[in-house]
């Protein structure tokens, strides 16, 4: 029962961000003072020197009004935009590549962002608990204090700063990488995989850093609390070697709030690799962003936007069903 | 919350509890680490906020506008910097930017405080289905990713925007994570003894917020209010950075815009680069050291008194 209440309510939970996100996303062009019409209209007059006839200009408006689920109050735009979003996955065609379906640039720049982001999160969160779980057990050592050094200075560096940095260390003035990477296309061979591990690894470095500081620094804090715990003590006193006393008793029962702390921020570190993505032209989601904001595409734009909401929060909701199979309380409760 | 994304927030409230909770067992040496952590983050940023909001009534032109200068002048006594590709003093374009963003900073976390306390003190306090409601909000809030938003509505309202149109909407995005923390302390106030204690001596509700729970709250709004200041100075800096904020305003965020998009790497003008990352980076430990600093100094008083 405590199990099923929990997926339930988790379940719940899910479904309304959706719903509030989806919804937001909705409302943001409709409650702005611009109309994406009348920009596209203009820029389409300014590429024909202004030679389209007020008839064209009409037709077109209309045109685009359907095509973007303009038309109709906005009940019926709502309704017809939810279905088309959550039924059909169609955000219609982009702007810039048109006839390119959006859901095809996605779906094809998704594994991009999702290697990088699963990989480097899961690095940075393995290290940086490692590393704080060592620098809260020993925190009477002074040793530890220098491990917390390296949170306190790593994590209130703002990302595009580490990236800008990374870029500047690694790529000039040690040259090991890069300056502007070049991904390979088409079919995969063993030669292409590395040399996009190769072009992969500094925003990869980049995002690491990022999530390493503060998964020290947590850690840290929760495992001197866990450390000072009547049951370490009594460990002590049974003669467990310190090793088990860390791993087994303090470790296991400070990962839970991390496992918690990591479903929260993953819209963070989802934000921090479309930065990334941006600053080293990774051709992820981020990137793809980036140039239809430039571009006026919004239908690129609401997709993407659409997606980065569905998977944060499906992320969110795989990591809050695993955390049952790591808390016994909430099975026996 | 945030770009930073990587926000401040989620520490304070992970490491706030565990320390408050640390017993004084190593009083002598715990005081002297937390009274030089908030020490050596209010020097940096007394000297940080003092220097970029004094020096600009000296400034000798106003950095923002181009080609004031020669271009690409290398570090002089003229200019210690040297000048950027748009013929800009980057010395004096950086200490406006320091104005600038943490200006913005302050003002988006005056907003965010004011909303945040509202929110969660009321969700707390109140409870049952508003604040079963209110914090489904919350939670959605903190989940949607910021940036795609953000990049989203750089894109619609870009070129008619003002700086402070930015500060609005970064506080519109940004109040979730600090109402979480509030929320979460006025659940626990709740069922404090002392609050308790006071009801029944007989003070009225004015004299328990004002005596009780202010004293307590504000040191967590204070920190608060400094991660949000963090937040809200990364989260500019982050659209600036890729062009979806007002460039034309320098901040820390808008100079970096600028040097990345002349190539300041290939072309060999370091300062240009380096001289932002380092005032950021110093900014920004500046403004953690005191929000951590802050925090312990609090905590380790509760436990003493």
């Amino acid at each position: 029962m405590g199990v099923l209440a929990y997926v339930a309510k988790r379940f719940g939970l899910y479904l309304a961000v959706l719903f509030i996100g989806l919804t937001i996303t909705f409302m943001l062009p409709r409650l702005m003072p611009i109309n994406p019409v009348d920009g596209y209209i203009g820029q389409i007059q300014s590429r024909a020197n202004g030679t389209l006839t007020p008839e064209a200009i009409e037709e077109m408006r209309a045109n685009l009004e359907v095509l973007y689920g303009l038309k109709g109050d906005i009940l019926t735009q709502y309704f017809s935009y939810l279905k088309r979003v959550v039924i059909d996955f169609d955000f219609g065609p982009s702007f810039t590549y048109y006839p390119t379906e959006v859901s095809t640039m996605i779906v094809t720049a998704l594994p991009w962002t999702l290697g990088l982001l699963l990989t480097s999160t899961m690095i940075a969160w393995l290290l940086g608990n490692m590393v704080g779980l060592v620098a809260g057990y020993f925190h009477k050592h002074k040793a530890a204090s220098v491990l917390e050094f390296v949170g306190i200075l790593l994590y209130p560096i703002p990302y595009y700063i580490l990236a800008v940095t990374v870029l500047l260390l690694l790529a000039y003035i040690f040259p090991i990488f890069p300056l502007s990477p070049t991904f390979p296309v088409g079919e995969m061979t063993w030669a292409k995989v590395g040399m996009i591990i190769y072009n992969s690894l500094l925003p990869a470095i980049t995002l690491v850093l990022a999530g390493f500081g503060w998964n020290i620094l947590s850690m840290k804090a929760l495992a001197v609390a866990t450390t000072e715990e009547p049951y370490v003590t009594y460990a002590r006193l049974k003669g467990a070697s310190n090793w088990t006393r860390m791993t087994r008793y303090v470790f296991r029962n400070a990962l839970l709030p991390q496992v918690t702390a990591l479903a929260l921020s993953l819209g963070m570190i989802f934000n921090g690799a479309l930065l990334t993505e941006i600053i080293f032209s990774y051709p992820g989601i981020g990137l793809i962003m980036r140039t239809a904001a430039t571009g006026g595409d919004y239908n690129v734009l609401y997709g993407a936007i659409t997606l980065s909401i569905l998977a944060v929060a499906t992320a969110g909701l795989v990591i809050d069903l695993i955390y049952p199979l790591l808390d016994p309380r909430i099975r026996t409760k | 919350m945030s770009m930073d994304i990587n926000n401040a927030d989620p520490v304070a409230l992970v490491v706030a509890p565990p320390v408050a909770g640390k017993p004084g067992r190593r009083k002598g040496g715990l005081l002297w680490l937390l009274n030089a952590r908030l020490a050596v983050g209010l020097v940096i940023l007394l000297v940080m906020g003092l220097g970029s909001f004094i020096l600009p009534y000296f400034a000798p032109a106003d950095p923002s506008v181009q080609a004031t200068y020669m271009r690409n002048l290398p570090m002089s006594g003229v200019h210690w910097l040297g000048t950027n590709a748009l013929g800009q003093d980057i010395f004096w374009f950086l200490v406006f930017a320091i104005k600038n963003s943490l200006m913005l900073g302050i003002l988006v976390a005056v907003g965010v405080t004011i909303v945040a306390t509202i929110v969660g003190l009321s969700a707390g306090y109140i409870g049952g289905a508003f604040e079963r409601i209110v914090m489904l909000f919350v939670d959605t809030f903190i989940t949607i990713p910021l940036l795609p938003i953000l990049i989203i509505l750089g894109a619609l309202i870009r070129g008619n925007t003002s700086f402070f149109t930015v500060g609005l909407i970064i506080i519109i995005f940004g109040w979730a994570w600090d109402a979480r923390t509030v929320r979460a302390m006025a659940l626990s106030l709740r069922e404090r003894e002392f609050i308790n204690m006071a009801r029944f001596s007989g003070a009225n509700t004015v004299d328990i917020l004002a005596k009780d729970i202010f004293p307590y709250v504000s040191a967590y709004i204070l920190v608060g209010f400094i991660n949000t200041v963090l937040f809200a100075i990364n989260t500019e800096a982050t659209l600036a950075v890729i062009g979806l904020s007002k460039v034309e305003v320098p901040t820390l965020g808008s100079i970096i815009f600028w040097a990345l998009s002349y190539n300041a790497l290939f072309t060999g003008q370091y300062p240009w680069i380096v001289a932002p990352i380092v005032a950021t980076v110093t900014l920004f430990l500046g403004l953690f050291l005191t929000s951590t600093g802050f925090n312990q100094a609090f905590a380790s008083k509760r436990g003493v008194s």
